[in-house]
């Protein structure tokens, strides 16, 4: 391994990791604006010129607060539980196609950190992972609201896992690879996108991407009004916040996915007809990018401001009763549309 | 049998509320959710009331009853004589004084030969009615403030004459000058 390769990743993996950390920060006022003004009101505008100072003020509260933990608990699961939380959320975007390549002098560097060739059961695996978080955070609290809501997000999770995979499999049926760089570049264009093949297969994963997140209306581990707070609730300081903080990664994480697999990652319409050098398409690549995954983003919190949360054996049903047949339907059709195309035409 | 189901409905509003089960449409939830995020959108879009109340004030009503002042005459001395006849009719009980009479010297300082020389209000009681405004015979006070503030402590709810008493704004001219 020659040393700008590594060097070239390092910066790589810190700049990815920097604007993550950025993004979720600024989600959290995003959250707060959005809700605002849908609530016909301006949300946090105090701190700094429209409130952008916000995110830095509330870390900094979180720093400074006492930092609690119970009699009862299991210390070092207690503190492994947030940390786990947010390792599994930081890590997933390892895999993630964040543009084409760029050329500088005669080094071509992929924007990509590294491309292995089962990219989408990597980011199944973390995101199964990211519930230990919770779970170990809610049970090591010894109290039973948090244990309560670890146990919600168990079982919630197994179950939308399922129809995630399940839809996932239709996908991968059409793109015959598990590589994220592959699937991104099949998608060149826009009527190539995923998404106009696999439109079912989206809405499933979009609402499990929901329930994985545990965003409204799935929120249901940390359900104010049952559990008051659920897994979180004996979490004080800045161990609250990294739970908090996994939340909006995975959200982040999460978008990018569904930006990648259906919507066509880094590629934008016309790419490759208006005559740009390829470091310029990889440029405006990126940004299309990240206009997707915001736009993914500003969706979860319009969801969230405009639902209510689903009651538990409502989510069960769900899961299990609709999800997956439908996925599994899916799947069906998926093969029998493509059985049809490859012999008739 | 008074009352019950088979009451006869005076208005012709009364609607029966039946629990249907949910049909094919609202069962898959979409229909529903889409006109739910098209609402929140509308909202989204649409001017927001709030007023940035620090840096912008609304008008206040003419007649809103705002913080108590204690009134001085033309030539700046005190209305207040301390009859106490606003204490009398305060329903809440907020005003508390102490009477004194004025001595030589002092007309310049009050106007009738009896003043109020300790007059407290406790903004945590007063209901901002405008009774003692009203029962004044002397004209001397009136609730033309702005809001009261907000405080932290609760001893720092009763505003006394410096805070109540309007400030002597010919005060300079007239009497430094000689004093
Ligand atoms: S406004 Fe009413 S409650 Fe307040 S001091 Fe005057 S009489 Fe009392
Ligand atoms: S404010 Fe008016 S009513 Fe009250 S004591 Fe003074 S003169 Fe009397």
């Amino acid at each position: 391994m020659e040393l700008a390769f590594v060097i070239e990743k390092v910066v790589l993996v810190t700049l990815i990791f920097v604007v993550t950390l950025v993004i979720a920060m600024y989600s959290t006022l995003a959250e707060r604006k959005v809700a605002g003004f849908m609530q016909d009101r301006f949300g946090p505008d105090r701190a700094g010129p429209f409130g952008i100072l916000q995110p830095l003020c509330d870390g900094g509260k979180f720093f400074f607060k006492e930092e609690i933990i119970p009699a009862g608990a299991h210390k070092s699961l207690f503190i492994l539980g947030p940390t786990i939380a947010i390792i599994t959320a930081c890590i997933g975007s390892a895999v993630i196609p964040w543009g084409q390549s760029l050329t500088i002098g005669d080094r071509v560097i992929e924007l990509q950190v590294t491309d292995v060739n089962i990219g989408v059961l990597y980011m199944f695996g973390v995101v199964a992972l990211g519930v230990y978080g919770i779970m170990l955070g809610g049970w090591a609290s010894n109290n039973k609201f948090s244990l309560m809501g670890a146990v919600r997000a168990a079982s919630q999770s197994i179950s939308y896992e399922l129809a995630m995979g399940l839809a996932l499999i239709a996908l991968l049926m059409v793109t015959q690879t598990l590589s994220l760089k592959e699937i991104v570049e099949q998608q060149s264009g826009f009527v190539n996108w995923n998404i106009w093949v696999q439109p079912l297969g989206f809405l499933i994963f979009l609402v499990c991407a929901f329930a994985e997140c545990n965003r409204v209306p799935f929120d249901l581990p940390e359900c104010e009004t049952e559990l008051i707070g659920g897994y979180n609730l004996e979490y004080s300081s800045m161990k609250l916040g990294l739970y908090m903080f996994s939340e909006y990664i995975n959200m982040f994480v999460s978008s990018a996915l569904m930006a990648t697999l259906y919507f066509g990652g880094y590629n934008f319409p016309f790419m490759y007809d208006l005559g740009l050098s390829q470091n310029w398409i990889t440029i405006i690549g990126v940004i299309v990018f990240f206009a997707k995954i915001f736009a993914f983003i500003f969706f979860f919190m319009w969801i969230r401001w405009t639902l209510p949360r689903f009651r538990y054996d409502q989510l069960m049903n769900l899961g299990w009763k609709v999800l997956i047949p439908l996925a599994i339907a899916n799947i069906v059709l998926t093969g029998v549309i493509t059985i049809i195309n490859d012999t008739f035409f | 049998m008074v009352g019950g189901n088979d009451m006869q409905s005076l208005s012709n509003r009364k609607k029966v509320f039946e629990q249907k089960p949910m049909g094919f449409w609202e069962r898959i939830y979409l229909p529903a959710i889409f006109k739910g995020l098209s609402i929140t959108i509308k909202h989204f879009f649409k001017p927001i009331p709030t007023v940035r109340y620090p840096e912008v004030e609304r008008p206040y009503s003419k007649n809103f009853r705002g913080q108590h002042s204690l009134k001085r005459d033309e030539e700046g001395r005190e209305r207040c004589t301390a009859c106490g006849l606003c204490a009398l009719s305060c329903p809440a009980e907020a005003i508390t004084m102490i009477a004194a009479e004025r001595q030589k010297g002092e007309e310049h300082l009050y106007r009738e030969e009896k003043y109020a020389a300790v007059y407290e209000i406790n903004m945590l009681r007063c209901i901002f009615c405008g009774l003692c405004e009203e029962a004044c015979p002397k004209e001397a006070i009136y609730l033309d403030g702005p809001h009261v503030t907000a405080d932290y402590l609760r001893k720092d709810f009763i505003y006394g004459k410096d805070k109540l008493v309007e400030p002597r704004f010919d005060y300079k001219e007239k009497h430094e000058p000689t004093a």
